[in-house]
């Protein structure tokens, strides 16, 4: 990362083209080794850890995701190659996951979260202090709440005698048990209401970092808001936009709790997104082995998502 | 810069060795401890087995000066209870000494070499020539060992509420001689009395083994599969294959279909509800809010004085049927039989002691206080014939004379894979999401999978 800076020549770490006649100095080498030990040993303690406690599960679980492990019903596990993986693409209950899993990705973390956000954040840009501060307040409420409290709250919105048919019925319109007709909408929206604060509070540091003056200058020219917005703001917060959707999208690809309590993945499997059929196969159906390989498979897919999204960032800088 | 090199490597190594060796070492548990590990009610005003356990903890405590008996409850719905056990089974530190084990799921724990042959400890334990054979058999593993301790057994049959019957014109002596009785009853309910859930059928994965054995299984064994009563429908043992593609299964799943699309059970996102057994037991049932109830024997110990929902006179409110056969062909009734076992981990730390706890829970007093208390069907023989049991609580009789027409699961160890994918069907035609045929044909499917291919076509 840091380039060495041609400066920095008294230290002859690159100029020393080997004279010959003489050996390589292994005294010299052995120096630098030496050096590079001695800087590496503060480090040694936590690199051990990170071994240990990170890499190691990792590695274990990518090796039990290519075995047949059962939590019962089976004398000893066998490895299976990549049998898991075949299996998966071979069950529609997984594809139907997969399915769902982008559904939900993109409605509650591209489409909500993102959109609303930043939406949000132009508009406070313009409220008066007090609406800002109240507003501000409830969205972050929402994001500070546990993850399952949220979940039950949205629960108990969404649910036959839930707020929602209350409201709705108060304004004589039609009813329905909304977990059980739009399941998949119903956790989006869970998702949407609890995650938008994350993203509007990326969104109003980066706003505050455009300058007054090219604002005012635009306006000056007359570019009206939806065009300012356009060409001006979405241009400059870009960058912060690339990082939003990063970590939107990998933390909604990977919620779990909060679908877990408004449906189960129910009914049926009609909000079954990919960590719940991972829990289902892992924990109910007792097969460890291949629920560790739709652990794995979901891996894949949020590292092509942030692929797709490191590579947004660099072509713009 | 060897020194440094050297430091590097020693440090990485103790740490290493530190922790793989706290993951490895032993459970370091007492061995005058002794850990029982047990269902605990998601009801929390449930407190039938805590109360019992207390009492034997008490009495084992007094009889083995020294030993300390600490009670390890796991308080999760029928679903994950089986998972949460099977992952502390599986290492010592965290195995306890007894575990209590449903015999569906034995012959699959046994095989994953969970659990300890007992034959050793009954050889010498005179009482277990009091038990009947079936109860000796129900923990028997395939290796021709045994490995668990029935604490009881169970029937199943129809529960119906006079009250709601009254009030639709139907009779208080109800008994359905076909299927076709009982959704009539259902239908007519809906009908005459608005507000009452008709019909109750477990269905769906959330219920778990209740809506297999409970729902399905009550259903299927009733059909013309079962060749008037007497070979098992899911599982041909001449063949030893799993049966897929038959109609009676078909036939099973049109009844549950035809509850739930006609509107006569409860509302679906009710009966997918994972605690819907405890709201049935709790609320449904003791307010008269439903009409029949296809359940288990067991219902009466939520009723007891003390259990939370106290409920004395159940017995002038709910009557009992027999639940028919599909076209009211020969038995004429149906039953299924399962039941829990006190079983010890292959990894517990003091097996001996935990097998000890075991012959107090067991003793002919204890069997009795424990079979009357969870409204259990006696397994000891003393006990069946004692006149203070039959007479102990209403039900006890009419459940008892079950059991000579009743059925037992094909518990082999594949057995919690195709009740697993029995609920998936279920839980397709409950929702709509899929036709009879549909989710028949998933079900043959999952079952190729669960059996690696032990399957025969009837």
């Amino acid at each position: 990362m840091t380039r060495r800076a041609p400066a920095a020549g008294r230290a002859p770490v690159k100029g020393g083209a080997p004279v010959p006649g003489r050996a390589p100095g292994t005294g010299r080498a052995g120096r630098i080794a030496g050096r590079v030990l001695t800087r590496a040993l503060p480090l040694g303690p936590a690199v051990a850890l990170l071994l240990l406690f990170l890499a190691g599960p990792i590695a274990y679980c990518a090796y039990i995701a290519f075995t047949d492990l059962q939590l019962t019903g089976q004398a000893h596990a066998s490895f299976v190659g990549f049998d898991n993986f075949r299996t998966a693409f071979g069950d529609d209950a997984f594809l139907n996951a997969v399915w769902l899993t982008l559904v939900f990705t993109v409605l509650s973390s591209l489409v909500g979260q993102n959109t609303l956000g930043l939406a949000l954040a132009s508009l406070m840009r313009r409220a008066s202090k007090p609406v800002r501060t109240l507003t501000g307040g409830i969205v972050i409420t929402a994001w500070v709440l546990p993850e399952v409290v949220a979940g039950f709250l949205l629960y108990a919105f969404f649910r036959r005698e839930g707020t929602l048919n209350a409201i709705l019925d108060g304004l004589h319109l039609p009813t329905q048990n909304w977990l059980f007709t739009l399941p998949i909408l119903a956790v989006s929206f869970a998702n949407v209401w609890r995650g938008t604060a994350f993203s509007m509070l990326v969104y109003s540091a980066a706003l505050d970092e455009i300058p007054q003056e090219i604002t005012e200058a635009a306006e000056v020219d007359g570019a009206g808001g939806w065009r300012r917005m356009w060409h001006i703001t979405l241009p400059m917060i870009r960058r912060s936009i690339g990082t939003n959707l990063m970590l939107n999208t990998l933390q909604t690809l990977s919620v779990f709790g909060l679908i877990w309590v408004m449906t189960r993945g129910g009914p049926g499997d009609r909000s079954q997104t990919l960590p719940l059929f991972m829990y289902e196969q892992a924990f109910q159906k007792s097969m460890i082995g291949y629920g560790t390989a739709v652990a794995l498979l979901l891996l894949l897919v949020g590292s092509l998502f942030s692929l797709v999204y490191l590579r947004l960032l660099r072509t713009e800088v | 810069m060897r020194p440094t090199a050297a430091l590097v490597t020693v440090l990485a190594a103790a740490l290493a060795a530190t922790s793989l060796t706290a993951c490895g070492s032993g459970s370091g548990s007492d061995p005058d401890t002794l850990k029982v590990s047990f269902k605990q009610s998601t009801d929390n005003s449930i407190k039938v087995m805590d109360t019992y356990l207390a009492d034997i903890k008490k009495q084992f405590e007094k009889k083995y000066p020294g030993k300390k008996v600490d009670l390890v409850p796991i308080k999760a719905p029928d679903s994950e209870y089986y998972t949460k056990l099977q992952q502390m089974l599986r290492s010592p530190k965290t195995a306890p000494d007894l575990v209590y084990e449903d015999t569906f799921l034995i012959n699959s724990d046994i095989t994953s070499g969970y659990l300890k042959p007992l034959d050793a400890y009954l050889a010498k334990w005179p009482d277990w020539n009091q038990f009947i054979d079936t109860a000796k058999a129900a923990a028997k593993g395939q290796d021709g060992k045994t490995y668990g301790v029935p604490d009881g057994t169970d029937t199943r049959g129809l529960w119906f509420d006079r009250r709601v019957f009254r009030r639709a014109g139907l009779p208080a002596d109800w008994q359905p001689k076909t299927w076709d009785d009982v959704l009539a009853a259902a239908r007519t309910i809906k009908r005459k009395v608005p507000g009452v859930v008709p019909l109750n059928v477990y269905t769906g994965k959330p219920a778990g083994e209740a809506a297999t054995m409970q729902g399905f299984e009550m259903l299927l064994y009733g059909t013309e599969d079962t060749d008037g009563g007497t070979t098992d429908p899911l599982y041909d043992s001449a063949s030893k294959k799993w049966i897929a593609g038959s109609q009676g299964f078909k036939d099973a799943l049109a009844f549950v279909e035809t509850v739930y699309k006609e509107k006569l059970g409860p509302d679906v996102s009710d009966a997918l509800d994972p605690n819907f057994g405890t709201t049935v037991r709790g609320e449904l049932l003791p307010q008269g809010k439903l009409g029949i109830d296809l359940d288990g024997s067991w219902l009466p110990q939520d009723w007891l004085p003390g259990s939370g929902h106290a409920w004395a006179d159940w017995s002038k409110q709910l009557g009992l049927a027999h639940m028919p056969t599909q076209h009211g062909q020969a038995p004429g009734k149906v039953s299924m039989s399962g039941g829990w076992t006190w079983a010890v981990p292959a990894k517990a730390a003091n097996p001996g002691l935990a097998f000890d706890f075991i012959k107090t829970m067991q003793t002919k007093a204890n069997a009795q206080k424990w079979y009357v208390a969870n409204s259990g069907i006696a397994v000891r023989k003393d006990v069946a014939a004692d006149p203070s049991y039959a007479s102990a609580q209403p039900g006890i009789k009419f459940f008892t004379d079950l059991v000579a027409s009743t059925h037992y699961r094909p518990a082999y160890p594949a057995y919690p894979k195709v009740s697993t994918a029995i609920q998936e069907a279920m839980e397709g035609v409950t929702t709509g999401d899929a036709s009879v045929d549909k989710a028949a044909r998933g079900y043959d499917e999952a079952l190729r999978q669960a059996t690696d291919n032990h399957v025969v076509h009837k």
